[in-house]
């Protein structure tokens, strides 16, 4: 199983493309997106060139204003690229949307706060049809696995941070998409909560299945969750370099736990894509290695 | 003199009530302290009235040829338990004529159906209005300025042309009523706090969780169903409140200057006219206007705790 997942990881670009195009659950082909505005066209991406494998975790990374957000906000289909194609399980990408194929989850929770926990994660399925007894125990089910089923009749104003972010998740996770989006969803958790969430993250992701776009700040987060690391820089938006994670040597997914953040490995990665961030700064903009403000690399 | 002792025993109870109710039931003490308080500001109001009519001069207050405080004399300002006492005696001194509250109380009534049809016009056309305008930018842009406007024509002048027109819709077996004409007015007044706020409402949810629902490929009914009306909740409730606050005094005036027979603004007409034999009387249907009033406004709180669940935000406690 892991043996797998390291060959595909040593897989270039070039190869995932001339492969299953079916299998991709993301495919980017020369993707340019500007934006206008007063003072002029913004170039908020640039031939961005990406393929994510069904079950493949891939973390977008890069300081602000790199496009991190924007190139998922294609993908979800929230904004039009100005040239290129985006394509999610082969289709369009409003018809992925249109068939729910992603969950999707934000930097802030997102909950409709006159409905409770459980009619939260119950929205996309009522909005769906599903009928109420199978809602019921799907939701049952999600609740158990993010650890909120004793807070199934609060609101979300009775709950912490964290809790409104797990059941921000459980919700994406409500119709088992094969395809799970997160824009920063623990960008605003205190640090504890966030690594639980990590942790927990990387169980959920193995037990569905599903692959991730994650958008994060964070090195140290990105590390230790994916399988591939994006390192984007900004002005204009680009891929600067990707970096597999050899985490998957040691451990399989579902293996991933607390231990792997204090081992050797665990730091080489870190090196790594820090590298990658100063040199992807460097290579854009010349002089300043400052390109990597607002990374954190806590 | 009794009302200050009564105020000072309510003032124990609540020093007696604090520690007890504020451990038990926090909820229940500060509805018995809105209470209290209620209770406080009606009871000071009669103490200046009073206060004043005891120490004031007869003639009023004057700077120079201006009066700024009124007569303190029983014809400008009666009693209050003169009021009271009226209250309880027969309307006029034909035989079996029913009490004065009785008949206030009947004129209220009267104005209250009117003023309830007038609310119920203005929500359809106030809430089709802000649906019209939260669809359409255009609809936004093209209707608010007008809507805007329409508050600035004066009521009275144009309560004696709708009840013109009115007197001349037939269609079929219906006939125009003239408390129709008192109703449409009150809508008049009634549909615009609506408006602004019910369009407030629908704008109101967050970009995020209008993208959430794009993202569940929600269509405009079910996202309007399930999203917008009840993000309007805490924007409309106050709204509601104020239509039908400005329905009561809509009818009231409509009726007035109309002519409506049987609601309140005509017997408030006709009560004053007999004050100078019969000062009491004319705040009769004062009184009544006023408990009218505070009638509307509490059904559309009882709504409100209907919907409280609708009126929580996402913050953490």
């Amino acid at each position: 199983m892991s043996d797998q997942i390291l060959n595909s990881a040593a897989l270039t670009e070039a190869q995932r493309t001339a492969g299953d195009m079916d299998a991709a659950a993301v495919s980017v082909r020369g993707v340019n997106k500007q934006f206008q505005t007063a003072t002029g066209v913004v170039h908020a991406l640039e031939a961005i060139d990406l393929t994510v494998s069904a079950g493949e975790f891939v973390s977008l990374i890069g300081p602000s204003g790199c496009g991190k957000s924007t190139l998922m906000r294609l993908i979800a289909d929230l904004d039009d690229p100005t040239s290129g194609e985006l394509t999610v399980f082969g289709k369009t990408t409003t018809q992925a949307r249109l068939d729910q194929d992603y969950g999707i989850a934000f930097q802030q929770a997102g909950l409709l706060p006159w409905r409770t926990v459980a009619a939260n994660v119950a929205l996309p399925l009522e909005l769906h049809g599903v009928a109420s007894a199978a809602r019921r125990a799907r939701v049952a089910d999600l609740l158990d696995m993010v650890g909120l089923t004793e807070f199934a009749d609060r609101f979300p104003d009775q709950l912490s941070g964290g809790m409104q972010q797990r059941v921000a998740i459980a919700r994406s996770l409500a119709e088992q998409p094969r395809l799970l989006l997160m824009d920063e969803p623990f960008g605003a958790l205190d640090e504890m909560t966030r690594e639980k969430m990590q942790t927990d993250l990387v169980r959920i992701a193995a037990d569905t299945g599903a692959a991730v776009v994650f958008v994060t700040h964070s090195i140290p987060e990105a590390v230790f969750l994916s399988d591939r690391v994006v390192v984007m820089s900004p002005r204009p938006g680009r891929i600067s370099q990707i970096v597999p994670m050899r985490l998957n040597a040691v451990a399989g997914r579902e293996d991933r736990s607390d231990n792997l953040r204090e081992e050797s490995s665990f730091f080489e990665m870190v090196t790594e894509v820090r590298e990658a961030l100063h040199g992807g700064a460097a290579d854009g903009t010349a002089d300043e290695p400052r390109g990597a403000r607002g990374v954190d690399t806590r | 003199m009794t009302a200050t002792r009564n105020d000072k025993r309510g003032e124990v109870a609540v020093r007696l009530e604090k520690p007890s109710g504020a451990v038990a039931n926090p909820a229940r003490s500060r509805l018995l302290a809105g209470f209290l308080w209620g209770i406080a500001g009606v009871v000071s109001i009669a103490l200046l009235w009073e206060g004043y009519k005891f120490f004031g001069p007869d003639n009023g207050v004057l700077i120079g040829e201006l009066r700024v405080l009124p007569r303190t004399t029983d014809l400008a300002m009666p009693h209050l338990w003169d009021m009271m006492v009226r209250l309880a005696e027969p309307v006029t001194r034909a035989d079996g004529a029913l009490p004065l509250w009785a008949v206030v109380a009947l004129a209220a009534l009267l104005t209250l159906g009117i003023a309830a049809a007038g609310w119920a016009v203005g929500v359809v056309v106030g809430v089709g209005f802000a649906l019209l305008m939260q669809r359409w930018r255009l609809a936004e842009f093209g209707l608010l300025p007008w809507i805007v406007i329409s508050q600035t024509v004066p009521l009275i002048a144009f309560a004696p042309v709708v009840k013109s027109w009115g007197s001349r819709v037939e269609i079929g077996s219906f006939e125009w009523q003239d408390w129709m004409s008192v109703a449409l007015i009150a809508s008049y007044l009634a549909f615009f706090p609506i408006t602004v706020g019910a369009l407030k409402g629908l704008q109101s949810p967050d970009r995020i969780h209008v993208e959430l629902f794009e993202t569940y490929a929600s269509g405009y009914w079910s996202t309007l169903k399930k999203l917008r009306f009840p993000a309007a909740v805490p924007y409309l409730l106050p709204a509601l409140r104020l239509g039908a606050a400005n329905a009561v005094i809509g009818a009231v005036v409509a009726e007035v200057s109309t002519g409506l027979q049987g609601g309140i603004g005509r017997l408030l007409i006709q009560f004053a006219g007999q004050a100078s034999g019969d000062p009491e009387k004319a705040w009769g249907p004062i009184f009544g206007a006023i408990i009218l009033g505070l009638v509307a406004a509490g059904s559309v709180a009882l709504l409100g705790i209907i919907l409280k669940d609708y009126r929580r935000t996402e913050e953490a406690a």
